[in-house]
């Protein structure tokens, strides 16, 4: 109904300039208008979009002649030239992996039970209120809980782990509310066929109704975790270090990752240092690119297969 | 309610399926005279089953021990702070110089710097979002929409320390040819940057908002003669309104909670002013300076970023909780 | 037990079958029922769709349910296999006796209930991951009974008594969604009977059918009468003629008439059952 009927509604003379009346003067101009606010609605459409390009086609040129063996496999270095990017490197997948262990069930259970279980009770209700608060806190405040809780407290330190759980706590939301999603689109007939069966619901949501969603819960948890791989903030905040000339050798090690170390490198005031940062940038957004396009390509074949 | 809870007695699971289930010739030949051994009482789900609904659960609840972990850390570390400072002076003094010498505590000057930061990127995301919204839903064919609206969104998914960089490094050397007397570190640029971040929030929102709009209006306002745009700007637009202020809602919050980009391109000069020109210190760049600093932990100095950060939760809480009112209020008037 | 169902084409014509059904309606004319509906109400929210339902079901009978939409057949026989609760807001009072029991007892899990009563429902849905044969075998293995049978028995015999079996005894690994609609929903039933159920409630089954498929589906239903009982809902009054052996007529929540079909639509008692059956309403 919407989308393409709104595009042609029947009786606007505005619309087709064949049969625009002639002898309307003010048709023409009404007709002048109408494109003058197509074209600039266009334009602050694709304009964010055409700035956002150019910005990264300028960061690849800067960094991508940067960028060698030498610059992914060396450790930071006061000299820019002879600086590189491995502790980041190594430290943002070894930290991602770890979110991603500790977010992912969790997310998947919470989305389990509020979709499953929890769909009429109030505590249900509270839960997802919940949810919707938290995805709205910045994350620079996860960076103080962490901080608070699992640097403190918990006495975890500086370390890889302190890092991953307060990272999985800042994309537990977005988990939670894919996996929702995705468990929304099994349609409650298949459910109904299940217990009909005589199958209690446990045994519904584990042999039918998950395998069922699995594929959209992954295209959305590979989602919600390469957002993790781009946050700074928190990770600043509960004491990542920026300068880092080894690799974590276990979970309670301090570390670093390739957004602090972009941060770090572009804070200082030498140009060389830029070239650097952009070079991290580029490794950076194309490990975004790659994880994103895995998450497209699922979703793409996920599509095909239902069609 | 569900088959776990429904039964308190709990026979052995073994008893589940005993009869004619398991039994091969049983589904041939079902037992005559209707006595059939397969018992309604007792429980069909193993006591496992339980556990996993207690362990699910348990998942459900992390998010609200998050919460209550938030608010424990902040108000805890706040409530010493304000043991050492007084509370007026943090929402009165004008100077922010805690950790000079001749210390002040007054949140204006890191407020100023995120206000001003925030209202450049409202002013930048707010007209190219709703116009964005206004394009998908109303002019853009299904086709393009479902091209272009994911693009949009990919604003968003870039990491803020790279826009930090596209700020500091790009914009602000590109904007001090344009702009009279703009600094290094400034609120413009990192402003801008931020709207370009925060625009597809409200394109998408605004423009879910937008096309709830019933298409009946549309039609009673073309029956009366009415232009396409005028039928978007008296008709659709207002019908939408409160849909669109939560979107700009949201994102106001969200450019509030930003903390890279300004923290690499806003500069670290508390300052109460509005000239976006020059350098401000944001909220969330304070509590990112005293992170990297070496100040130690458990000092009033140290605090401060509690303190800070309480600040901006209620800030951003609010502003989410007022959206979210918005937004069931226009629901609630389609 | 093949001859019991009748393979490849619809050949037991349902008139025929009439006179036979009338017989059997009086023989079991006294005998205690397999189901019964007690003063059951059932509620969404504050809205109350069934106002106290009496009505007993036979064994090893068809009995159909008819009435206009809204009537309250379909949340009625989601009553009987304790489906309705599942729903939102969904509310009961009264009772429910499978086998002289009542089925909403403190101590009865409902999950116990669903593998004596099955059901099939408007929609074919058979599950769109599996193939022709995990679907059939999708009960047992869903309760976990699979390892106590052997699989491949189970699947032909189920697949013979919904007369599916010479459709597509060559190609048990496809997915169930490839069959057309009419197949689907004899799967659904192949299903259903793979868990030996004593009872089969079937929910419009026919409604997204076309006529041949339809047509298949009562013939299957009417073989399946011989040793399971069965409740129909159908807003299809001929449906009910052809396939049942005793009819109720619901009406905005309430049981107008309920009485052996030939003499529910030759003479009805009721003057609403009366309008409707000519066709004046609904």
């Amino acid at each position: 109904m919407n989308g393409a009927g709104k595009n042609e509604p029947d009786g606007t003379p505005t619309h087709d300039p064949g049969k625009a009346p002639t002898n309307d003067p003010s048709s023409a101009s009404r007709r002048r208008r109408h494109v003058a606010f197509v074209a600039l609605a266009l334009g602050a459409t694709v304009l964010p979009l055409a700035v956002l390009a150019m910005l990264l086609g300028g960061v690849t040129l800067d960094g991508l002649g940067r960028i060698g063996w030498d610059f992914l496999t060396s450790y930071p270095s006061r000299r820019a030239a002879r600086a590189g990017i491995l502790p980041g490197l190594v430290g943002s997948i070894s930290l991602i992996s770890l979110t991603a262990a500790l977010a992912v069930p969790i997310g998947v259970g919470a989305a389990v039970y509020l979709e499953e279980y929890g769909k009429r009770t109030r505590i249900a209700r509270i839960i997802e209120l919940n949810i919707a608060n938290l995805a709205g806190v910045p994350s620079v405040i996860y960076g103080l809980l962490g901080l608070g809780v699992f640097v403190r407290t918990l006495g975890m330190g500086r370390s890889l782990l302190a890092g991953a759980c307060t990272l999985a706590l800042l994309v537990l939301p977005i988990v939670i509310v894919a996996s929702r999603e995705a468990l929304k689109n099994v349609p409650d007939s298949t459910r109904e066929a299940c217990l009909a069966l005589g199958s209690t619901r446990w045994q519904a949501i584990r042999q039918v109704v998950l395998p069922m969603a699995f594929p959209e819960i992954l295209t959305g948890v590979i989602l919600a975790v390469s957002r993790a791989i781009g946050e700074t903030a928190p990770l600043v905040v509960i004491g990542a270090l920026a300068y880092v000339t080894f690799l974590p050798d276990g979970v309670l090690a301090p570390f670093t990752t390739l957004p602090i170390q972009i941060f770090d490198w572009v804070s200082r005031p030498q140009q060389s240092f830029a070239v650097n940062a952009a070079a991290g940038i580029v490794v950076l957004m194309g490990t975004l690119l790659a994880l994103n396009g895995v998450a497209i390509g699922l979703r793409a074949r996920l599509q095909r297969r239902k069609a | 309610m569900t088959a776990a809870t429904a039964s308190a007695t709990s026979e052995p699971s073994a008893s589940l399926g005993t009869g004619a289930v398991g039994d091969p010739s049983g589904a041939v030949e079902p037992a005559v005279g209707d006595e059939d051994p397969r018992p309604l009482t007792g429980r069909a789900a193993p006591w496992h089953e339980r556990v996993i609904e207690i362990g699910l659960f348990a998942c459900a609840g992390v998010s609200v021990l998050t919460t209550i972990g938030i608010v424990a850390v902040l108000l805890g570390e706040t409530l010493q702070f304000f043991g050492e400072v007084s509370i007026l002076d943090f929402l009165t003094d004008t100077q922010w110089t805690p950790l000079f010498s001749d210390k002040h505590f007054g949140i204006w000057p890191l407020l100023s710097g995120t206000l001003v930061t925030s209202g450049v990127a409202i002013a930048v995301a707010l007209p190219f979002g709703l116009l964005a919204a206004i394009y998908l839903s109303e002019i853009a064919s299904p086709r393009v929409r479902s091209l272009v609206k994911p693009s949009l969104e990919l604003l968003a998914g870039v990491p803020t320390v790279v826009y930090g960089y596209f700020a500091l490094v790009t914009l602000t050397p590109l904007l001090q040819h344009v702009v009279p007397g703009l600094s290094g570190f400034n609120a413009l640029s990192p402003g801008i940057v931020m709207g370009v971040m925060i625009m597809p929030l409200i394109s998408s929102l605004s423009e879910d908002a937008i096309h709830a709009v019933p298409q009946s209006l549309r039609e009673a306002s073309y029956g009366l003669g009415a232009s396409k745009l005028a039928t978007i700007f008296r008709v659709v637009l207002p019908t939408a309104r409160s849909g669109i202020a939560a979107s700009v809602t949201l994102a106001a919050s969200r450019a509030i909670g930003e903390t890279m980009i300004v923290a690499i391109a806003a500069g670290q000069q508390p300052r109460l002013g509005i000239d976006p020109r020059q350098p401000f210190e944001t909220m969330t760049a304070y509590i990112v300076k005293v992170s990297l600093g070496d100040i130690a932990t458990g000092t009033t100095e140290f605090r401060t970023i509690f303190a800070v950060g309480s600040a901006l939760f209620v800030m951003t809480l609010s502003m989410n909780l007022l959206a979210m009112r918005l937004a069931r209020s226009f629901r609630g008037a389609l | 037990m093949t001859m019991l169902v009748h393979e490849g084409q619809p050949t037991l014509l349902p008139r025929l079958s009439a006179s036979r059904k009338r017989e059997r309606v009086e023989r079991t004319d006294g005998v205690a029922p397999k189901l019964r509906s007690r003063g059951l109400r059932a509620f969404f929210g504050k809205k109350e769709v069934l106002k106290g339902i009496d009505l007993p079901v036979a064994a090893r009978e068809v009995t159909a349910v008819i009435g206009p939409s809204g009537c309250g057949k379909s949340t009625w026989i989601r009553c009987l296999n304790r489906m309705h609760e599942l729903i939102a807001d969904a509310r009961l009072e009264g009772a429910v006796e499978l086998d002289g029991r009542d089925v909403y007892a403190r101590d009865v899990d409902p999950v116990l209930l669903r593998r004596r009563i099955g059901m099939v429902f408007q929609k074919p849905n058979p599950f769109p991951t599996m193939s022709i044969r995990d679907n059939v075998l999708a009960g047992l293995r869903l309760t976990g009974t699979l390892a106590r049978v052997r699989p491949a028995e189970v699947v032909e015999r189920a697949l013979r008594q919904a007369a599916l079996w010479d459709e597509v005894k060559d190609s048990l690994t496809q997915p169930g969604a490839s069959l057309s609609g009419g197949q689907q929903q004899r799967l659904c039933i192949a299903r259903t009977l793979a868990v030996d159920p004593e009872v089969i409630l079937m929910d419009e089954p026919c409604s997204a059918l076309d006529p041949i498929a339809t047509a298949r589906i009562e013939d299957l239903i009417h073989a399946l009468s011989d040793r399971y009982t069965i409740v129909i809902v159908t807003h299809n009054m001929q449906q009910a003629t052809r396939v049942s052996d005793s009819t109720a007529f619901f009406l905005m929540g309430e049981l107008v008439e309920h009485a052996p079909t030939n003499q529910l639509f030759t003479s009805p008692k009721d003057r609403r059952t009366e309008e409707y059956i000519t066709g004046r309403f609904g």
